[in-house]
């Protein structure tokens, strides 16, 4: 018989983030609720949580590229890359945007996850280079329209490595597919997984090159019927 | 040899680095916080082995700590400031191409040191774990790339811990927030959330139709991705749930095609999931959005797409 009280959990986080409580407040009662929900003890319940815990630490790993970012950063990376890029007179925001979206894929598509990122790539390199770009060609900017530009821009690395990494090599995603079968008696050789990842690799490219294409059109409309905005910087 | 531990020790010497600085400054909740998941990194792996051992209580106490980030989480103080942008501008012209060699020697190293192991081995593979050589390669990657950093920006070595602390407390919160997703994720599993889902979609689909039982897969990969912020968390309860029993036992399914796109399906509920905090939350912290959603803002349309065309390639080939 299955239990259903445990799902209280679940509601927990779909009204919490939907009142937009604090997130950590949110996902500790959350892992509360659910626990006690399922009926477990104080102590099971804070032992689960900490093993749980530690298991998941490699989370934090992106932590350690924030202090050779950070010094570069305070040294002038991000205006050099705006400089650098500058220099492509003819590049637009969409070419650059999907430049990027295809080098991501394919070095994912290669086992190459960790060579770019949001703190390693898309902060210190993208960022700045998108915004200079779309300011070069469209003109100036308001602060939306720059928060939206640099929105798209982590969105693109997201899209990129998300569909890429499952292609060719036997990686976490296909690992686990690879053992979920096994596990239950199907043998599968994990190159035939990750080449079923092909197709949708294919239309995550064209899908998401297709939107920053319609998103710079948008950009220059919308800067065209603003000419106020050419004043605030 | 180089384990992934060695990693984890150095994350913890970050974040303590980090707490150390914020309590010269009496900031003294910040301190607290950053010194909690300095623990799991420092002394994960004696507490795993107690727990193996029988001996409950450290284990117990990291669970205490987890309580402890999110009643001090509230209560922590925002980013320290930045130097002036006439001084990065002017650092900026001296230094010119010069900035992009630290900068890129982390995916360089990284890819070296990955296909090193991958295709030569011998000796790397004695150095350093292989079956975790893509973490430990960023490890390694990011601490060579500081010392060309300092080399070329002719900084001190204690301005590697002090700009780190300043992006970490920038980040702030956010910065755990994504080990505290995956922490209750695996309380989701442990006390049975992803059974009752899967025991609910199991009610409610008409079990002849293969279509009704695909969408059922499908869409019950994204929602609880979504619920999980991660594909992985859903992918075997989804398939144990509708995959196996519906879909390739009953309708003959392929399972590796099924298992390959399905997979993916749950990826598109990734970019729509503010539980997914790595990918759509902390970049938005990162880049200074002012939206905490702007970047899942920015990419739901393509999810949605990629759905549908999903769907529609699972219907084509799963059944082939």
């Amino acid at each position: 018989m299955t239990s259903y009280w445990p799902l209280l959990g679940v509601a927990v986080v779909v009204a919490g983030f939907a009142l937009k409580r604090n997130p950590m407040v949110v996902v500790v009662t959350a892992g509360l609720v659910s626990g006690f929900a399922a009926g477990k003890s104080p102590g099971d319940l804070l032992a689960l949580l900490g093993t749980a815990f530690v298991n998941s630490r490699s989370l934090l790993l992106f932590t350690l590229t924030l202090p050779v970012i950070g010094v570069l950063e305070r040294a002038g990376l991000r205006e050099r890359a705006r400089t650098w890029i500058l220099g492509f007179t003819r590049l637009t925001l969409a070419g650059l945007l999907i430049a990027y979206l295809a080098v991501r894929q394919v070095l994912a598509m290669f086992g190459l996850i960790y060579v770019a990122g949001h703190a390693q790539t898309v902060r210190p390199l993208l960022a700045p280079m998108t915004d200079a770009t779309s300011t070069r060609q469209l003109g100036a900017l308001d602060d939306d329209t720059r928060e939206r530009v640099r929105a798209i821009s982590a969105a693109t690395d997201n899209v990129g490595v998300f569909f890429g990494e499952d292609v060719f090599l036997a990686f976490g995603a296909v690992l686990l597919i690879k053992g979920f079968f096994d596990g239950q008696g199907i043998q599968l050789d994990p190159l035939t997984i990750g080449l079923w990842a092909l197709p949708t690799a294919i239309a995550a490219f064209v899908i998401h090159a297709v939107r920053i294409v319609i998103f710079e059109r948008r950009l220059r409309r919308r800067i065209a019927t603003a000419p106020a905005a050419k004043e605030t910087r | 040899m180089l384990t992934l531990s060695h990693v984890f020790f150095l994350m913890g010497a970050l974040l303590t680095a980090t707490a150390v600085l914020n309590a010269l400054e009496r900031r003294w909740w910040n301190a607290g916080f950053w010194a909690i998941p300095a623990m799991p990194c420092l002394v994960g792996d004696p507490v795993l082995a107690a727990l193996k051992a029988g001996t409950r209580w450290p284990a117990q106490a990291m669970g205490v700590g987890v309580i402890a980030l999110a009643l001090i989480a509230p209560r922590t103080r925002g980013g320290v400031k930045e130097n002036d942008p006439a001084e990065r501008e002017a650092s900026a012209a001296r230094l010119g191409d010069r900035l992009f060699i630290p900068a890129l020697t982390i995916p360089v190293v990284v890819a070296a040191l990955v296909l090193y192991v991958r295709y030569v081995g011998w000796p790397v593979t004695r150095l350093l774990d292989v079956n975790q050589a893509a973490l430990i390669s960023l490890g390694i990657a990011t601490m060579v790339a500081l010392i060309v950093a300092l080399i070329v920006t002719r900084a001190g070595p204690v301005q590697g811990l002090t700009e780190g602390r300043r992006l970490t407390d920038t980040i702030g919160w956010a910065v755990v927030l994504p080990t505290l997703l995956a922490t209750l994720g695996a309380v989701f599993v442990d006390t049975g959330v992803g059974k009752a889902v899967a025991a609910l979609v199991g009610y409610v689909i008409p079990v002849e139709s293969w279509l009704a039982c695909l969408l059922a897969f499908g869409l019950g990969m994204v929602a609880f991705t979504a619920i999980m912020g991660n594909a992985f968390a859903a992918f075997p309860v989804m398939m144990a749930g509708i995959g196996l029993p519906l879909l390739i036992t009953r309708h003959g399914a392929n399972p590796a095609v099924l298992g390959a796109m399905g997979m993916l399906t749950g990826y598109c509920g990734t970019l729509v999931t503010p539980m997914a905090a790595n990918f759509n939350v902390v970049p938005a912290i990162l880049l200074e959005l002012r939206d905490p959603y702007g970047v899942i803002r920015a990419q739901w349309p393509t999810a949605l797409v990629l759905l549908a065309t999903n769907l529609v390639l699972m219907s084509v080939f799963v059944f082939r």
